[in-house]
């Protein structure tokens, strides 16, 4: 379960976010949706430990960094990287080190991973030879061989084909039916309304939700 | 043709400098490869400017010491490095624009500190001397060479993934401040021990140009850093042939053949290269 008491974030000199408090069960899956600037990614950033809180505190009751993992959105990373999809994914692999070989478990799970986003055949493929779907699926197999129980999306659908998204959002159901806690930003409605339990919509002003026992949006 | 090739190495300081600039070629490149994939291709610029300032200090402080003048560029050029990446941080500047500041300070500060002692020349600096690569500036390479290669080896992975995605190893290991300092570290090292034999400023060019070159042979990370060494190699030893046979200084000969080879890289490699972009894949 994660905590966020009265929270406020800022970016740069601008508080985007403020006095907001309340709860993400474990095992639920939210979706997170705003306008632009609201601080959506800001605040899943917050929740991963990376963006630090302005005020109040956020209680990860009993998650540690390596129970945390955060897909943020992939459009930054250097595509003509020379590296092959096994690779991406195996370097992620859970509580590697920098200095312990990658085992055959590491390894199987590895290509479990690749297989399970249809990229079974891709494995010594380069990166740079990868459409943009096929990368977002490269980056979903290196979140699941991370094994977390907080998984952190930020907009893990854009710039992905209807058939790629409809895979992901299987691989999403996974998670979920695993008991494992998972947190969407998104923009797609629709795609909230069909897939996603549980809605925060951040409206730039101070607000509370509590526990979510049923079902439904959220505003904050 | 056989005198023109082997004649250069019938002499010892050639021969001495030949397995300087082959120590040079095995440690310098790979690090050439990580620069180009963090888009740090202007680092190295920035560097074998900022080294100046220090290796004039040390050569004031103790006299014309190859360790002393070694300590004060690989003082000057981690303070460099250091700064410019704090200040970009810290005023939410683009890096590259406090880079190029950094190291048009640091190349004025160098040039004027060697112009107030007369013992120094500019020109040997910036450009080498291999008549003057004696033991200490050999053992040099050679150390740095042993040290950059294990280092590289060690820090290898985490490496690679805080180059292809710093925001993930921030959010899973961390510590990506510590890798990218060490990297520059090695970079460093690299930068001041070609200094006595290839100049500071020729020095980068056997780092880059064959790193930059090697992206046009292979499509793996390990596959680029064999080819650089491959063609940092062939650059030495073509360069010392040319420089002796032309009678042009060791350094620019080097350079400019790692130059020729990169050039024939970028027009007729297997990979990204002009010619393969204008031939249609079947």
């Amino acid at each position: 379960m994660i905590v966020l008491d009265n929270i406020a974030l800022r970016h740069g000199t601008r508080i985007i976010l403020s006095g907001l408090s309340g709860r993400f069960d474990a095992g639920s899956q939210t979706a997170l949706i705003g306008a632009n600037g609201s601080g959506k990614t800001t605040l899943l950033r917050a929740i991963a430990g990376l963006h630090p809180l302005a005020a109040g505190r956020i209680d990860w009751d009993g998650f540690h960094r390596r129970d945390i993992a955060l897909l943020a959105q992939g459009s930054h990373l250097d595509r003509s990287f020379p590296i092959t999809c096994r690779d991406v994914v195996a370097l992620a692999a859970t509580r590697l080190g920098p200095f312990r070989s990658i085992g055959k478990d590491k390894l199987a799970a590895t290509r479990s991973a690749l297989r399970r986003v249809g990229l079974g055949d891709m494995e010594d493929r380069p990166i740079q030879a990868l459409s943009a779907g096929q990368f977002q699926r490269v980056l979903f197999a290196r979140t699941i061989v991370q094994d977390a129980r907080l998984i952190l999306l930020d907009e893990p659908f854009t710039a992905v084909d209807a058939d790629t998204t409809h895979l992901l959002l299987s691989v999403i159901q996974d998670w979920h039916m695993q008991g494992r806690t998972v947190i969407a930003v998104l923009h797609d409605m629709e795609l909230v309304r069909e897939h996603f339990p549980h809605t925060l919509l951040l409206t730039n002003q101070a607000g509370h939700w509590d526990a979510m026992p049923e079902p439904g949006l959220r505003a904050a | 043709m056989l005198d023109f090739l082997l004649e250069p190495f019938a002499l010892g300081f050639m021969r001495r400098a030949l397995a300087g600039c082959l120590a040079l070629s095995v440690s310098a490149p790979p690090l050439g490869v990580f620069l180009v994939l963090r888009r740090m291709s202007l680092m190295s610029d920035v560097l074998q400017h900022g080294v100046l300032p220090g290796i004039a200090v040390g050569a004031i402080a103790a006299g014309l010491s190859v360790w002393a003048m070694g300590l004060g560029g690989v003082a000057a050029g981690l303070a460099v490095a250091v700064v410019a990446g704090w200040l970009a941080r810290r005023t939410g500047g683009r890096e590259d624009s406090q880079l190029a500041g950094m190291y048009l300070l640091a190349l004025a500060a160098g040039v004027a500190l060697i112009s107030t002692q007369h013992s120094l020349d500019l020109t040997h600096i910036l450009f080498g001397n291999v008549l003057a690569v004696d033991d200490a500036a050999l053992f040099g390479m050679a150390g740095v060479a042993s040290v950059t290669l294990p280092v590289l080896a060690l820090i290898w992975r985490p490496l690679v993934l805080e180059s292809l995605d710093p925001g993930f190893m921030a959010a899973t290991a961390g510590r990506g401040g510590l890798w990218h300092l060490l990297f520059l570290v090695l970079v460093v090292l690299c930068v001041v021990s070609g200094f006595v034999a290839l100049g500071t400023l020729m020095s980068v060019g056997l780092m880059m140009l064959p790193a930059i070159a090697a992206r046009h042979w292979s499509d793996s990370l390990a596959g680029q850093v064999r080819v650089s060494v491959l063609l940092a190699c062939l650059s030495s030893v073509g360069g010392l042939i040319l420089s002796y046979n032309l009678d042009i200084p060791a350094g620019p000969a080097i350079v400019l053949f790692a130059g020729g080879l990169w050039v024939a890289s970028l027009l007729a490699g297997p990979r990204g290269s002009l010619w393969r972009q204008a031939i249609p894949e079947a």
